[in-house]
């Protein structure tokens, strides 16, 4: 048992190294197709890693859901401090925040450089408006709608913004990204499959004579076989390793100017790298990807040298 | 050893190589194949090693049949015996130790047994010490010896031959046979095909001759009866 355990080992190290030393010595066909398979792969990695990006920088949708309640031009400031504070003790409400017309007036000077233009003007034209944000457990469509027509029941309210439309487009948005992503995987998946098995197969080719003697004194298809899934499960691996250094170097190098943009923002956000996780599924993938395409090649060049009947 | 029963070998191209063809060889027999190019000899070879299975009739050889021996039992028939080429097919970017241990190696023997066996086979062609020697700075006679010592190296009961001599010089040619001779007499049966009539004859031993396929009937070769086969 331990003697065939011994001969199990030294048959997969002799195969394993004789593989090496193989793709070392073509070291030049070697590095293309791993480069090759390595953009292939680095591709739905970088979508994946922009994805996770996006949804990080744009925070939790639940927090975004909102209301923007406009008060009639007429309501006085002290009534919509009233009004304000009723809201707010609502069941379903997690704060509610008067931005008064004199405030909002300020900060539009402030931001929008029309400070003399509003000088010109008789009066403030802009409205009391009490920004609502929901409880947590209270952001479903349902209880939304029914806090919305609550709020437009009130005489002194003119109209009842839901912030919501544009959270549902950009989730929409992301997931179809993340549907773009998948469908990326795949045919990229597939187009490693196919470098993988045409380098294989030429490979096959071009030892033939090998394989015809190797199979003439007894050796079994699992023998001829095993160097060459060997050599596709290394090309998985190193073409993974060389994805995600693609992808990670991307964002060193995209990094600064994320940061530049985030703060012009007064965002915390940072740019994130692909995470080990994606790592060990890249190099998983790889293998898997790797060894399947070898595993078809071999074994159509196998079927082609049986003893035949005819 | 090696029974063909109304053997028949068509290949794709419709060509019949061989035609209805019976005969036996012995346990510890050494038999020539002769007979024009073309004849047969290399097709009777092929389903000897089970590199083709005949059309319609029955080869058994060590004991199995092999029109109906599965694909995976292939490696292991082909285990049971040595096959030395023409043009000797060995593997031009491996040292001649490499060649030789190959057989070994698929047989998954151990590293220190491949050791020994492959000194040993190298000994009896008389080219121990060329372990390292790329095959291609060998003379073509030590090239031929090197397939012989990959043919015997697993110690197979059977040892067959495709012209081994047919690239070599007189003097080259009786020492090939002469090895073949000696393997012979520990007890392995051997199978040469070859046209050198000259060789043959001097043997001394039998001779299966083959025209278009079939049995030369000019020179009836004695058939044993089949149950001494069993």
């Amino acid at each position: 048992m331990s003697g065939s355990l011994s001969n199990w080992v030294a048959r997969h190290g002799h195969a394993l190294v004789s593989t090496t030393g193989h793709l070392g010595r073509h070291g030049f066909a070697t590095v293309l197709t791993v480069a090759v398979m390595g953009l292939a792969l680095a591709l739905p990695l970088a979508l994946n890693v922009l994805v996770r990006n996006v949804r990080d920088a744009t925070g939790d949708f639940s927090e975004a859901v909102g209301l923007s309640v406009f008060f009639k031009p007429e309501v006085a400031e002290e009534k919509a401090r009233q009004l304000a504070k009723s809201a707010g003790e609502r069941t379903g409400v997690a704060s509610a925040t008067l931005i008064t017309a004199s405030e909002a007036l300020a900060e539009f000077r402030a931001q929008s450089g029309f400070g003399a233009a509003l000088d010109a003007l008789p009066a403030n034209p802009l409205p009391n408006v009490l920004t609502i944000r929901p409880a947590p457990d209270a952001t479903s469509p349902s209880q939304l709608e029914a806090l919305r027509s609550y709020l437009l029941a009130w005489p002194e309210v003119d109209s009842v913004q839901l912030d919501r439309d544009w959270v549902l487009r950009f989730s929409a948005i992301l997931e179809l990204l993340r549907r773009v992503v998948l469908i990326t995987a795949v045919l990229l998946g597939a187009g490693v499959i196919a470098v993988v098995g045409n380098t294989i197969r030429l490979e096959i080719l071009n030892r033939s004579a090998e394989i015809e003697v190797t199979k003439l004194v007894g050796g079994t298809n699992a023998f001829v076989r095993r160097p060459f899934l060997y050599a596709g499960v290394l090309y998985g691996i190193l073409a993974g390793s060389i994805a995600w250094s693609l992808v990670a170097l991307a964002r060193a190098s995209l990094a600064p100017a994320a940061l530049r943009l985030a703060s012009a923002y007064g965002s915390q956000f940072t740019l994130e790298g692909p995470s080990l996780t994606e790592l060990g599924i890249l190099l998983l993938a790889g293998m898997a990807l790797g060894w399947l395409g070898a595993w078809i090649a071999a074994a159509r060049q196998l079927a082609r040298i049986e003893p035949r009947t005819a | 050893m090696i029974s063909f029963e109304r053997v028949s070998k068509r290949y794709p191209n419709g060509r019949e190589a061989l035609t209805d063809l019976s005969f036996a060889i012995h346990d510890g027999e050494m038999v020539f194949l002769t007979g024009r190019s073309g004849a047969g000899k290399s097709s009777v070879l092929k389903l000897i090693a089970l590199l083709e299975r005949p059309t319609r009739g029955q080869v058994l050889v060590n004991g199995d049949n092999t029109a109906k021996l599965p694909l995976r039992r292939v490696p292991l028939f082909r285990r049971g015996l040595g096959v030395v080429f023409q043009d000797h097919r060995l593997l031009m970017d491996r040292p001649v130790f490499d060649n030789v241990a190959l057989p070994l190696i698929v047989a998954d023997t151990s590293f220190r047994e491949i050791d020994k066996r492959v000194r040993a086979a190298l000994d009896q062609v008389g080219l121990l010490g060329k372990e390292r020697v790329a095959p291609l700075e060998l003379s073509v006679g030590e090239q031929q010896r090197v397939g012989i010592a990959r043919a015997i190296v697993s110690k197979p009961p059977l040892l067959v031959a495709d012209e081994p001599t047919g690239n070599l010089d007189a003097t080259l040619a009786a020492e090939v046979m002469g090895l073949f001779r000696r393997f012979n007499e520990v007890g392995v049966t051997v199978v040469v095909a070859t046209h050198d009539l000259h060789l043959v004859r001097e043997s001394g031993l039998r001779e299966i001759v083959l025209d278009d396929g079939r049995i030369d009937s000019g020179q009836p070769p004695p058939m044993p009866p089949m149950q001494a086969l069993r």
